[in-house]
């Protein structure tokens, strides 16, 4: 499936520290930001399907590399560490706080990927708890190559990515140069669990970390906010005998049908 | 007085029903802010004929780039022709459908200009002459607002949300010069689904079942229900499902599926997980089929059936139809 003919694959994947898709979320007394207590934190899940493909090629090709970088607090090392546990060969922090704004986020990864020698950036198509869906086009757009979105499929062959894109009712084929940023949909691929091995050899891979000042913000969060209450909710009764009521209700009450 | 882009998304020469819902938007917007609505087109062949019907949505005017080459996607050349047009028209803000299109547009567009972009935006408002944006975050968990800091403010809108409300101008057409950008990003083809083109984000109508289908054989059920309730109808499914690969991932609705805001939504053999009813209590209806009476889905329905789904859902697909058929 996966062929890298002729081909060493330098991954770069960004990863992102983010409360687990279970977690209960609870607004700070600030209005302003998420009260981290009792949260379990993870790494981003379409994340991990990026992770999984850097890996894959390099298993494919027999060489290669694959560097995961994070912005994020002191915590986000753990997520490194997971992300080394899976196999990835060196870890890079990028020590800031939390910023809404995609854009600074993404200059700050594309500055430091800038400095490095890559053929592919891999993100997770957007991560869980912003959900803005921007850094992966940001970063390929700040650094001048192409770049694929909600990704589906991959193939690398040669110097050239081909790509299937999930788009509403169908897929696009998408092909590029490399290098080049490809962000991962859930499909791509089934992640690995780290190995006890893994988790061992994790220890010992290079985790390097720095301190990075973001840019100045162009979008400021002004208030966060449960979601809008649903209206009281109504049992219309028990069995296929409780269908004609509800078929009532959908048209004279609800009139949706 | 500051202009309102909105970029109308076509596919096959054709506008996309979103295409609307953004145009007015925009309308609403430039009320506010005392300007005008610039619709741009990017189309293959048949695109200008279509762009016709923005008038009818509010647009001003419609900017069209149709070439061959923009019958598909092209990110590079869309990408310049809007910061061209932009740089042109020093636009207050550029509205976007939050799509596959949309959104992966939005984010080029925005780190080209170095200008902020808000996706998946629910409701938008205009304080002291500036956008103020609604959105949902951690899967619609919580709901963040945002005011942009400069200008132009770039706003991708979320399908289904926005009502593509008539109000209707005398729209001036205006031809673009075809681009002659280099594709670094080359879309070389589309491939549909073979369900036809009605995706669960923006179906007016969501039927999904879950884990209580107890297997994937039922979902015949389901299909016959989608096809009762008519075209504006689509499929969707818990996460367990499709992990459990009974399902496409295309239709997985949840945080970490596709957030989904249908008029209507039925929610069958679906037992309501955290991460589930955050991507699906937008939805202005919801109906939940279910056996298990203390099932967290009850909590987030209008209306609930406590039940045994394939006794309820062979009723409910003939009770609709019923109705349907006869027209009252």
């Amino acid at each position: 499936m996966r062929r890298t003919e002729g081909m060493i694959v330098r991954s770069i994947v960004c990863i992102k520290r983010v409360p687990d898709s279970e977690a209960r979320i609870r607004i700070s007394a600030d209005g302003m930001s998420l009260d981290p207590s009792g949260v379990k934190f993870v790494m981003n899940p379409y994340d991990e399907f990026a992770l999984e493909e850097a890996l894959r090629l390099k298993e494919a090709s027999g060489q290669g590399s694959v560097t995961a970088i994070t912005v994020g607090p002191e915590e986000a090392r753990e997520t490194l560490r997971s992300a080394l546990a899976m196999g990835a060969d060196e870890g890079v922090l990028l020590r800031a706080e939390a910023a809404a704004d995609g854009l600074v986020v993404a200059r700050a990864l594309a500055d430091e990927i800038a400095a490095r020698e890559y053929d592919l950036v891999l993100c997770g198509k957007q991560a869980i708890d912003g959900d803005n869906m921007q850094v992966p086009a940001m970063v390929a757009q700040m650094l001048g190559v192409p770049c694929a979105t909600v990704v589906v499929e991959l193939r690398v062959e040669g110097g050239v990515a081909k790509a299937k894109r999930e788009i509403e009712g169908g897929h696009e084929v998408v092909e590029f140069d490399l290098p080049g940023v490809v962000a991962a949909q859930k499909g791509l691929n089934e992640p690995r669990y780290p190995s006890l091995k893994g988790i061992m050899a994790a220890k010992r891979k290079p985790l390097s970390e720095k301190d990075v000042t973001l840019s100045e913000p162009k979008l400021e969060l002004v208030g966060l906010t449960p979601p809008p209450a649903r209206p009281e909710p109504q049992i219309v009764g028990e069995g296929p005998d409780a269908v004609p009521e509800l078929v009532r209700l959908l048209r004279e009450e609800a009139k949706v049908l | 007085m500051a202009d309102i882009l909105a970029y109308a998304e076509t596919r096959g020469g054709a506008l996309r029903p979103v295409a609307a819902e953004v145009v007015a938007t925009a309308r609403t917007i430039a009320d506010q802010m005392g300007g005008q609505v610039v619709a741009v087109v990017a189309g293959g062949p048949g695109s200008t004929g279509s762009a016709g019907d923005l008038g009818r949505f509010g647009a001003d005017r419609v900017l069209v780039a149709e070439s061959e080459s923009f019958a598909l996607y092209q990110p590079d050349a869309a990408v310049e022709l809007l910061a061209s047009i932009a740089g042109e028209a020093s636009p207050g803000a550029i509205l976007f459908p939050a799509s596959a299109q949309g959104k992966d547009l939005a984010a080029r567009l925005a780190a080209r200009l170095d200008r902020p972009l808000a996706s998946e935006v629910t409701e938008v408002e205009v304080e002291d002459g500036v956008p103020v944006v609604t959105r949902p975050m951690y899967g619609g968990k919580a709901y963040g607002r945002f005011r942009f800091l400069e200008s132009p403010a770039l706003i991708s809108l979320r399908p289904n949300v926005f009502p593509a409300t008539v109000n209707p101008r005398e729209s001036e057409i205006v031809d673009l010069p075809a681009s002659d950008v280099t594709a670094r990003t080359r879309v070389v083809a589309v491939e549909s689904a073979e369900r036809g083109a009605l995706d669960v984000r923006e179906a007016p109508v969501v039927v999904a079942g879950g884990r209580g289908m107890g297997d994937p054989a039922n979902w015949r059920l389901l299909e016959d229900l989608v096809a009762a309730l008519g075209d504006d109808a689509t499929l969707g499914a818990s996460r367990a499902v499709v992990d459990a690969g009974w399902r496409p991932h295309s239709e997985q609705v949840g945080q970490t599926g596709k957030v989904v805001s249908p008029s209507l939504y039925f929610a069958v053999g679906i037992s309501g997980a955290i991460q589930h009813l955050a991507g699906m209590r937008t939805a202005g209806v919801i109906v939940a089929v279910n056996k298990d009476a203390e099932a967290p889905i009850f909590s987030v329905a209008n209306y609930g059936v406590v039940g045994d789904l394939f006794e309820v859902l062979p009723r409910l697909t003939e009770e609709i139809r019923a109705v349907r058929t006869t027209g009252g």
